[in-house]
């Protein structure tokens, strides 16, 4: 059984001009111990199917769809019974480690936090767990670190306090929304690392969010490919990237710095995919690529085509799916 | 890194931290001034009846309105020869009383009511906003004057007057600092962690919006200490015969032409008590206030 199934998300905003649709149709589900990569652009509605399956949105949002964690419905829950989910079973890791963190609580009291609340350790417990924890995503002096507020530590030092805080109860689901994208490289390698260590130990599934094709190729198993809030691609991660089949997940190929490779069709300049992710307001009546597809013709005019699979196990929301180059701006990668 | 270095790092840079804020703190002359004038009216508040000579409700009415540096009365004698020093710092503690317990009161209220309307949004923010507005647009003390006059002269009425005069101010500040707070990760990180709202509200956010409160409470007091004692002066407060600053303008006033001194130590006593807790709370923004701080 799968760990985390989402079918048919659908995300929504009344606005004051009117609705705005975020999220369209999304499906993916994620096994045991693994790691799924969400992929996209700013705006393409990644977050907000996180935050989606958590069931924390806005108050102008509506969600409808299927979420099942290990089966079980939870998409109706209240929001108490959520609660007991929220940081346990599931839990999340955020983008912006320098302020992600309570200015005025040692990390070890906010890790603790959590484990008082979730499996009712008491204060003095709670804090050896989180000594054990902040061990376990590699902060060097754990038993000094753990009495250190958030503004003595680091970004990286406070993304792994973060990543300790997610993992505290042995979350089953853990949804990270581009948890490197403001570290360093270098730092960067490092959670991606402390990341995979935690899922082969605890077989946590992961769901990483991300724009970077590095980090994807680097961590995650399998790939959905989000674009204007409909999934346009999806498959396993090596296969995907071995035989691309839609045009944007070209485009977002080519548009990687790769200078080990010498790009003929680019000489030496990276692809840009020309415009910009629109923001649908009602159902889209053609493609929502083809305002901006290499590859658009009229056919591509007639409504949004449906995911079909392309090879097994990958598939393509796309009227002309297909390696071959029709474009210039494409790039293929070996 | 070894754990003996880390432990010296961490106990360095705490007393660090702590020693940076009393030394921004001295850089500031006019605030320790402040502060000095707060401790000593504090202290006099509370040690009143130990500091002062005489009983302050006792009568010599061999010894009328005598003038500052008499023989025994160091600040001279009222209308009824009762020693202005010990009324003075007797009445220290009605001025010192209503204006710390109107702004505590003033606080405990309108914190939760500002935290909701800033989490909750929605209709609940509508109704405290437009209510803190209408409050708002009454002058603070007409509307303390109107509210003690309905509930009555005492000590404890004008207290509250003057708590539901400033309600409006923190519940204002309170509701934006929330509402800003509700967008920082770390309370995004506590709710999915599954803490229940009344623990992202208490533990959250109220330790990180009590700087702005502090200091909005040291201009609070010295406004609630002006409001006693004009309260106290239009005979809405303190009662004579018991000693308050506001009474004991109110008797001098009579009394200005032939007696000016009678009206200028109390008057001395306002105006020093406020401009100490204006001047402590302006060093303290300074040194609270990240935004200012270079």
């Amino acid at each position: 059984m799968a760990r985390l199934e989402v079918e048919d998300l659908h995300v929504r905003f009344d606005t004051d001009e009117g609705q705005t649709l975020a999220v369209n149709g999304v499906s993916f589900s994620v096994e045991p111990g693994e790691v799924l990569a969400l992929v996209g652009e700013s705006g393409c509605g990644k977050s907000m199917t996180a935050m989606a399956t958590m069931g924390l949105l806005p108050p102008a949002a509506s969600r409808s769809g299927s979420i099942r964690l290990e089966g079980r419905e939870i998409s109706g829950l209240s929001g108490r019974e959520m609660r007991r989910i929220l940081g346990r079973e599931i839990s999340m890791i955020f983008q912006e480690p320098m302020t992600s963190l309570n200015p005025v609580f040692t990390v070890g009291y906010q890790i603790g936090e959590v484990l008082r609340r979730h499996e009712g350790l008491s204060r003095k417990k709670a804090r050896l767990r989180a000594i054990e924890l902040l061990d376990l995503v590699r902060i060097p002096a754990a038993d000094r670190r753990v009495d250190e507020y958030p503004h003595q530590m680091s970004g990286g030092m406070r993304q792994r306090v973060m990543i300790a805080m997610a993992v505290a109860c042995n979350p089953k689901v853990l949804l990270a929304d581009e948890p490197t994208t403001a570290l360093d490289v270098t730092i960067q390698a490092q959670i991606l690392d402390i990341v995979r260590d935690l899922q082969h130990q605890l077989d946590t599934s992961v769901v990483m969010i991300t724009h970077d094709l590095g980090v994807v190729a680097d961590i995650a198993d399998r790939v959905v490919v989000m674009y204007a809030g409909h999934v346009v691609e999806t498959g396993a991660v090596d296969e995907l990237f071995a035989s691309t089949q839609h045009p944007y997940t070209l485009g977002l190929l080519g548009s990687v710095p790769r200078p080990d490779l010498v790009l003929a069709d680019v000489q030496g300049r990276l692809a840009e995919i020309p415009g910009m992710v629109p923001t649908l307001h009602e159902p889209p009546t053609e493609c929502v690529f083809a305002p901006r597809c290499p590859r658009v013709s009229d056919d591509c005019r007639t409504e949004m085509p449906r995911l079909a699979e392309t090879a097994p196990g990958q598939w393509a929301a796309c009227v002309h799916p297909g390696v071959a180059r029709a474009h210039p701006t494409e790039v293929v990668l070996p | 890194m070894s754990a003996a270095g880390a432990t010296v790092r961490v106990g360095r840079r705490r007393s660090a931290g702590r020693s940076r804020f009393v030394a921004r703190f001295r850089r500031r002359p006019l605030a320790l001034i402040g502060l000095v004038g707060v401790v000593v009216v504090v202290v006099v508040a509370l040690a009143a009846p130990l500091l002062a000579p005489y009983d302050p409700a006792a009568s010599d009415y061999s010894a009328i309105l005598q003038g500052p540096g008499s023989p025994g009365h160091l600040l001279g004698t009222d209308d009824l020869g009762r020693d202005v020093l010990s009324r003075l710092i007797v009445g220290s503690r009605a001025s010192l009383t209503a204006g710390v317990f109107a702004t505590l009161l003033a606080l405990v209220v309108a914190v939760p009511i500002g935290m909701v309307a800033g989490y909750y949004r929605g209709w609940v923010d509508v109704i405290v906003s437009r209510v803190t507005d209408v409050v708002l647009s009454f002058p603070f003390l007409i509307l303390a004057v109107g509210l003690a006059a309905i509930l009555g002269p005492s000590l404890k009425n004008a207290t509250i007057a003057l708590a539901v005069g400033q309600l409006p101010m923190f519940v204002r500040i309170t509701r934006g600092e929330v509402m800003g707070l509700r967008e920082q990760e770390y309370v995004q990180a506590a709710v999915i962690n599954g803490a229940p709202t009344r623990v992202v509200l208490r533990r959250h956010m109220l330790p990180n919006i009590l700087s702005p409160l502090i200091v909005q409470s040291t201009v609070a007091i010295p406004g609630a200490i002006i409001g006693a004692a004009v309260l106290s002066f239009l005979g809405l407060g303190v009662q004579p015969p018991t000693a308050a600053w506001g009474t004991m303008l109110s008797q001098a006033q009579q009394y200005v032409s032939q007696a000016p001194w009678f009206a200028v130590f109390p008057g001395l006593a306002i105006a020093v008590t406020t401009l100490s807790f204006n001047l402590f709370g302006d060093g303290l923004r300074d040194v609270l206030d990240v935004r200012l701080a270079s």
